[in-house]
């Protein structure tokens, strides 16, 4: 088993990824909320890590259960999520994904979300037209027009 | 982090109080500077931990904590304030004994003994690693004495700067023979330009 490293460490080297995402996923306003919870509950839980390869994946995967609770709580959309993904977002350029993230969080409500579920949740498209109470065609064209969006904004 | 911002500073912030309310912050650290370089403040909710001396590598020191204590390791400077306020009127002179609460989990049997003795040590006094390894229960242990001097976890506020080799030679110190000498031109024991 590798040491776990002090958990400010986990803070300093992923807490701007987290709270990119998170903005992605519930906007400004919900994102420092859901930063909290994220990081408590990756605090508690910190201890009992077995594994502690891929603490990126770890938290995104929290930080996405807690987007989740967010949109839940705010009850609009309830999300009939089975099962939440446990596979580790690829590590990418931290910088890059910050200006991303930035640019996701620009975009209109619908295409937002759309890209933060299928991006930084890793959902498929059944599950993000669940999320948004849409039909898949919809979620699909939301996607889409995020995405063209987002190349024309980064390009 | 330099792709950090201020919003993301503040909801680290309110991270790290929200944490220490739920008894989640089991070990609180700062820095703190002295008049020989950055020391290292380690507490846990029982007392001071950890104390790193200048040159020794802070890094290290938390992946130890990490390690040994546990991994809820976190940088909490305002956690430390009254360790810091009593080591600046110690570097002072204003300050000869320290009220501190103490956290001894990191040296266990006789090591342990020995720096509780070292711990009783006044201001301005110095013994030797035989005696304190007689006051640990254990005349003959005087190398064993040493070794727990040198790995006193609490250096400055467990005063292991105090204990020199029979005859008065300085023997070692964690942060260099240089700032044992001057800790104990300080407390008065050695003249300004000490024999060594």
């Amino acid at each position: 088993m590798t040491a776990l490293p002090p958990f400010q460490t986990v803070l300093d080297e992923h807490s701007a990824a987290v709270m990119g995402i998170l903005r992605g996923a519930v906007g400004h306003e919900g994102a420092e909320d859901c930063f909290q919870e994220t990081f408590l509950a990756a605090l508690r839980a910190y201890p009992k890590l077995e594994d502690s390869r891929n603490l990126r994946g770890w938290l995104l995967t929290i930080a996405h259960r807690k987007a989740i609770d967010h949109h839940r709580a705010r009850g609009r959309n309830p999300v009939p999520v089975a099962e939440v993904a446990e596979v580790a977002v690829e590590d990418g350029n931290p910088e890059r994904d910050e200006e991303l993230w930035a640019a996701v969080g620009a975009l209109p409500p619908k295409q937002r979300a759309a890209v933060a579920l299928r991006y930084g949740s890793d959902l498929p498209h059944g599950e993000i037209a669940a999320a948004l109470g849409c039909s898949p065609e919809a979620a699909r064209r939301s996607l889409h027009e995020g995405l063209k969006r987002l190349r024309k904004e980064l390009a | 982090m330099s792709t950090k911002t201020p919003m993301t500073d503040s909801a680290l912030e309110v991270f790290k109080a929200r944490a220490a309310e739920e008894g989640l912050l089991d070990v609180a650290y700062a820095t703190a500077d002295s008049p020989f370089g950055p020391l290292l403040l380690a507490q846990t909710r029982r007392g001071l931990v950890r104390v790193g001396l200048p040159g020794q590598n802070s890094d290290e020191l938390l992946a130890d904590l990490a390690e040994r204590v546990s991994p809820r390791v976190l940088e909490a400077p305002g956690a430390l304030d009254d360790v810091r306020r009593e080591l600046d009127l110690y570097f002072d002179g204003k300050l000869d004994s320290f009220d501190l609460p103490l956290d001894w989990q990191l040296s266990g049997g006789f090591r342990q003994q020995v720096l509780r003795a070292i711990n009783r040590i006044p201001y301005g006094q110095t013994r030797s690693y035989t005696e304190m390894a007689r006051k640990a229960g254990n005349e003959r242990a005087v190398r064993a004495a040493g070794t727990a001097c040198g790995s006193n976890p609490i250096p400055l506020v467990v005063p292991c700067h105090r204990v020199l080799r029979t005859g008065g030679a300085l023997g070692g110190y964690a942060g260099g023979l240089p700032m044992k000498e001057a800790l104990l031109q300080l407390e008065g024991v050695l003249d300004e330009s000490p024999a060594s």
